[in-house]
C-alpha cells in the first residue's frame, strides 16, 4: 500500500488518477478548495477500494498554511510515498495583459505555490531517501506563445524548478516526474469550442501519469505524441515563431 | 465514440448546445430555451436530443456514492456507465439487476427510459430495482423521490425520457452472482408456434430467454430463428476470461451496407451454422455481443438507420407478429439482428414505462427515406390494431395520435414535466 497525498485533487486529471490508486488499494489524502467536493470524490475512492482516505481544505496560493497540511497528510497516512501535484487555473491571456494583479495572480497559483510545496516536500524527502514527487507541469511551458504566454511562463518555471530539483534529490533515491499534458478536455477547459484531434480525455492522460510513476520515469509528455509536436516547435527559429500564429 | 448531440441511429441530426455537468452539488445552468439531460446517447432516436435548445451532459456525474457490500446496494451518480459498474461489481459477486444490450448507457439513461431486458419475465426493468434517485428541477429544487416519497414525481420521471429534471444520482439493488459466466442454451425453432412454446416452458427455470428471427425468411422457412436461454453460471472450471476482440467500424461508408442480398445471406449462415446446445459463456459475449464493435451503427451510412420496437399483447401475439413478420420479408428491408422475447405481466414502474405483457419485437431498417417510413408506418397500423406499443427509445418517427394510443395515460406526465424540459420527441408527440 502506497501513501498518497495529492493536492489539487478535484482537478479532472487528479480525480481519474485517484481513482486508479483507489482501486490498487492505496491510502490518499486529498487537498483542494472546496470541501463538498472534496467529500464527493472521498465517497468516491472508497467505494472504489482506496484502503484509507482522508481530506483538507487549502488554498494553495496560501503559503503559510502549507506546511501544516503537509504535516497532517504525514500524521494522517503515517508517512508519504507519493506527492501528486495537479492545482492550477487556465491564465486569461487578455487580462494578464492589461493587469499587472492578474499576472502576479497566476503566477502564484501557478508557480510560486507550487515551488513552495516543493520546497517543503524536498526536504522531508530528501531526509527519507525515498518516495516520488510527481508535479503536472504543461506542454505550454516549452515555448511562450502568444495565446497563453503567462501560464506557459509559470508553467516554465515550474518545469525549470523540477529540472534543478530531480538533480538535486537524485543523490537521494528521490523521484522527480514532470508532467507535460497537452490538450486535455477537462471543465478547465470547457470554454475551448471545437476540440479537435490533438484533445485527450482525462482517464488516458491518468493511465500515463500513474505508469510514469510506477516506471521512475523523468519527464513524460502525454499523451507520447506531444513529445514529438514540442520537439518540432522549440526547434521554430525565432525569426519565423514570432510570425506564426499559434 | 459519437460526438455528443447525436443518438445511436444517427437520425435524426439536431443542433443544440451542450453544458457538461460534473459535480452534484452544482446548480443547472440557466439557458434561454429548454433544457434536456444527455447520458451517453446510446437511445436510438430523438428522445435523447434537443434540436435548438439545450443538452446537459451527464456524463461528468460519475463517481460513486456508497456501496454495501452485505445487501448489493450501490448509490451512483446518474452519469455513470452500466459498462463501469460491471467492472466495478462483477469482481465483488455483483451483477446489474437489469440490463439492456448494450453496457454503454449511463443508469440516468437506463432510469429515464426504464430499460429492460432478457430477464425481464422475472426481474422486470431497470426501474422496478430503484430504491430511490434525486431529482434537480430547473427551479433549483432538489427532490429526493422513492416509492414512498413523491411517489407521483418517482413514477413520472421512471421512464419519463428525461423530461421532469436532471437524475442526479440514484440508488439500486444489484443481483448477486456466483461467476461471471453464464450457463447458456440454443435451440432452434422452425416456426412462431415453437417460438411461442419454447418461451412458455423456459420462463420458469431459466432467468434469462430471448431469440433471434430471421426476418428475410418466408415460405417454409418463415418464423424460424434461435431461442437462447441462461442461467448465470455456479462457480465453474472455466477461469479464462475472455478477451474480447476490440473491433470497430472505422469510418461511414458512402451508404448502407446492409441490403437485401447481404441480410438474406447473413440470416442463412446465422441460422445454419448455430450450434444447438449447451454452453458456458462469458457474460461480456453473452449480454453485448454487438459491444464488441465499437460504433457498428456506421455500418447504415451517412443516412443512419432506424430502430423499430414494438410490444403487442398476448392473445393478438402470434397472429401480430406474424403478419409484422410477412409485412417486413415482403419489404426486403429489415436488420440480421431481430430479437423477439415475450414479456411477463407486470404492473410498470413508470407512467410510460414501454414494457407490458405481451411478445416484442425489435429490428433496424437501414434509413432509405419516404419507403421506410411508410413501411414503419404500416407497422404501426398492425401494432396498433392489435393494442400494443413502440417503445419511445428507439422511435425517431411515430406519430402524437399513436404514441397516444400505445401510452394511454401520458396526460398524467403533463403536470409532472419541469417547465424547462423538453425534448425532440416530446414536441413531436405533442403535436
Amino acid at each position: 500500500m502506497k501513501k498518497i497525498l495529492i493536492i489539487g485533487a478535484t482537478s479532472a486529471i487528479a480525480e481519474v488518477t485517484a481513482r486508479i490508486f483507489a482501486a490498487r488499494g492505496e491510502a490518499l489524502f486529498l487537498v483542494a478548495r472546496n470541501a463538498e467536493r472534496l467529500q464527493a470524490i472521498k465517497a468516491d475512492l472508497d467505494v472504489r477500494g482506496a484502503v484509507r482516505t482522508a481530506t483538507a481544505t487549502l488554498d494553495v496560493a496560501d503559503v503559510a498554511a502549507q506546511q501544516a497540511i503537509i504535516d497532517q497528510a504525514e500524521r494522517e497516512l503515517g508517512g508519504l510515498d507519493i506527492v501528486l501535484i495537479a492545482h492550477g487555473t487556465l491564465s486569461d491571456q487578455g487580462e494578464c495583459e492589461k493587469s499587472v494583479a492578474a499576472l502576479r495572480r497566476e503566477f502564484e497559483v501557478n508557480a510560486l505555490s507550487t515551488m513552495a510545496l516543493l520546497t517543503i516536500l524536498a526536504n522531508t524527502f530528501e531526509a527519507r531517501r525515498t518516495g516520488t514527487l510527481a508535479v503536472i507541469s504543461s506542454v505550454a511551458g516549452d515555448r511562450g506563445r502568444q495565446s497563453n504566454y503567462v501560464y506557459g511562463a509559470a508553467k516554465a518555471a515550474v518545469t525549470a524548478f523540477l529540472s534543478g530539483l530531480r538533480q538535486r534529490l537524485a543523490k537521494s533515491n528521490v523521484d522527480v516526474l514532470t508532467i507535460k499534458p497537452g490538450f486535455v478536455d477537462t471543465p478547465m477547459t470547457a470554454n475551448v469550442a471545437n476540440k479537435g484531434a490533438l484533445w485527450a480525455k482525462p482517464d488516458a492522460v491518468a493511465a500515463g501519469i500513474v505508469r510514469a510513476i510506477d516506471k521512475r520515469r523523468n519527464v513524460v509528455y502525454l499523451p507520447g505524441f506531444w513529445a514529438l509536436i514540442m520537439l518540432v516547435i522549440k526547434h521554430i527559429p525565432e525569426a519565423i515563431f514570432k510570425k506564426l500564429k499559434l | 465514440m459519437s460526438a455528443i448531440g447525436t443518438s445511436w441511429g444517427r437520425y435524426p441530426h439536431a443542433r443544440q448546445a451542450v453544458v457538461p455537468l460534473h459535480w452534484r452539488d452544482a446548480a443547472l445552468p440557466s439557458t434561454e430555451g429548454n433544457m434536456l439531460p444527455y447520458g451517453n446517447g446510446r437511445s436510438y432516436g430523438d428522445v435523447c436530443l434537443n434540436d435548438g435548445g439545450t443538452l446537459l451532459h451527464t456524463r461528468g456525474l460519475d463517481r460513486y456514492i456508497a456501496f454495501d457490500p452485505a445487501s448489493g446496494i450501490l448509490r451512483c451518480e446518474a452519469g455513470v456507465l452500466f459498462a463501469d459498474i460491471l467492472d466495478f461489481a462483477v469482481p465483488r459477486g455483483w451483477f446489474l439487476p437489469v440490463t439492456p444490450g448494450t453496457r454503454f448507457v449511463t443508469v440516468g439513461g437506463a432510469i429515464a427510459n426504464d430499460v429492460h431486458g432478457k430477464n425481464h419475465h422475472g426481474a422486470g426493468t431497470f426501474g422496478e430495482h430503484l430504491l430511490r434517485f434525486e431529482l434537480l428541477r430547473s427551479d433549483g429544487t432538489r427532490i429526493e423521490c422513492s416509492p414512498t416519497q413523491h411517489a407521483d414525481l418517482y413514477s413520472a420521471t421512471i421512464a419519463g425520457l428525461g423530461l421532469t429534471g436532471v437524475i442526479v444520482w440514484a440508488e439500486f439493488r444489484l443481483l448477486r452472482i456466483a461467476s461471471p459466466w453464464m450457463a447458456q442454451e440454443t435451440r432452434r425453432f422452425a416456426n412462431l408456434g415453437e417460438f411461442f412454446a419454447l418461451s412458455a416452458q423456459s420462463e420458469r427455470d431459466y432467468a434469462y430467454t430471448v431469440a433471434w428471427i430471421d426476418c428475410a425468411a418466408s415460405g417454409d422457412s418463415f418464423g424460424r430463428g434461435l431461442f437462447f436461454r441462461a442461467n448465470h453460471a455456479p462457480v465453474t472450471a472455466a477461469t479464462r476470461t475472455p478477451r474480447q476482440r476490440r473491433l470497430a467500424v472505422p469510418f461511414t461508408p458512402p451508404f448502407s451496407l446492409i441490403n437485401g442480398l447481404s441480410l438474406r445471406a447473413f440470416n442463412e449462415l446465422y441460422f445454419r451454422r448455430a450450434r444447438e446446445g449447451n454452453a458456458i459463456v462469458h457474460y461480456e459475449p453473452y449480454f453485448y455481443p454487438l459491444d464488441a464493435v465499437g460504433e457498428w451503427n456506421r455500418i447504415y451510412g451517412p443516412r443512419g438507420f432506424l430502430q423499430y420496437q414494438c410490444v403487442v399483447p398476448p392473445a393478438a401475439a402470434e397472429a401480430a407478429v406474424t403478419e409484422l413478420l410477412k409485412r417486413i420479408a415482403a419489404s426486403g428491408t429489415g436488420s440480421f439482428l431481430a430479437v423477439l422475447k415475450v414479456f411477463a405481466d407486470r404492473a410498470p414502474a413508470g407512467i410510460l414505462s414501454f414494457p407490458r405483457a405481451g411478445t416484442t419485437l425489435a429490428l433496424d431498417f437501414p434509413n432509405r427515406g419516404a419507403a421506410t417510413f411508410s413501411l414503419l408506418d404500416r407497422l404501426d397500423d398492425i401494432v396498433a390494431a392489435a393494442g400494443g406499443a413502440v417503445y419511445p427509445a428507439k422511435d425517431a418517427r411515430m406519430s402524437g395520435v399513436r404514441f397516444r394510443q400505445y401510452f394511454p395515460h401520458w396526460q398524467s406526465m403533463l403536470p409532472r414535466i419541469d417547465p424547462k424540459f423538453s425534448s425532440g420527441f416530446w414536441r413531436r408527440v405533442m403535436e
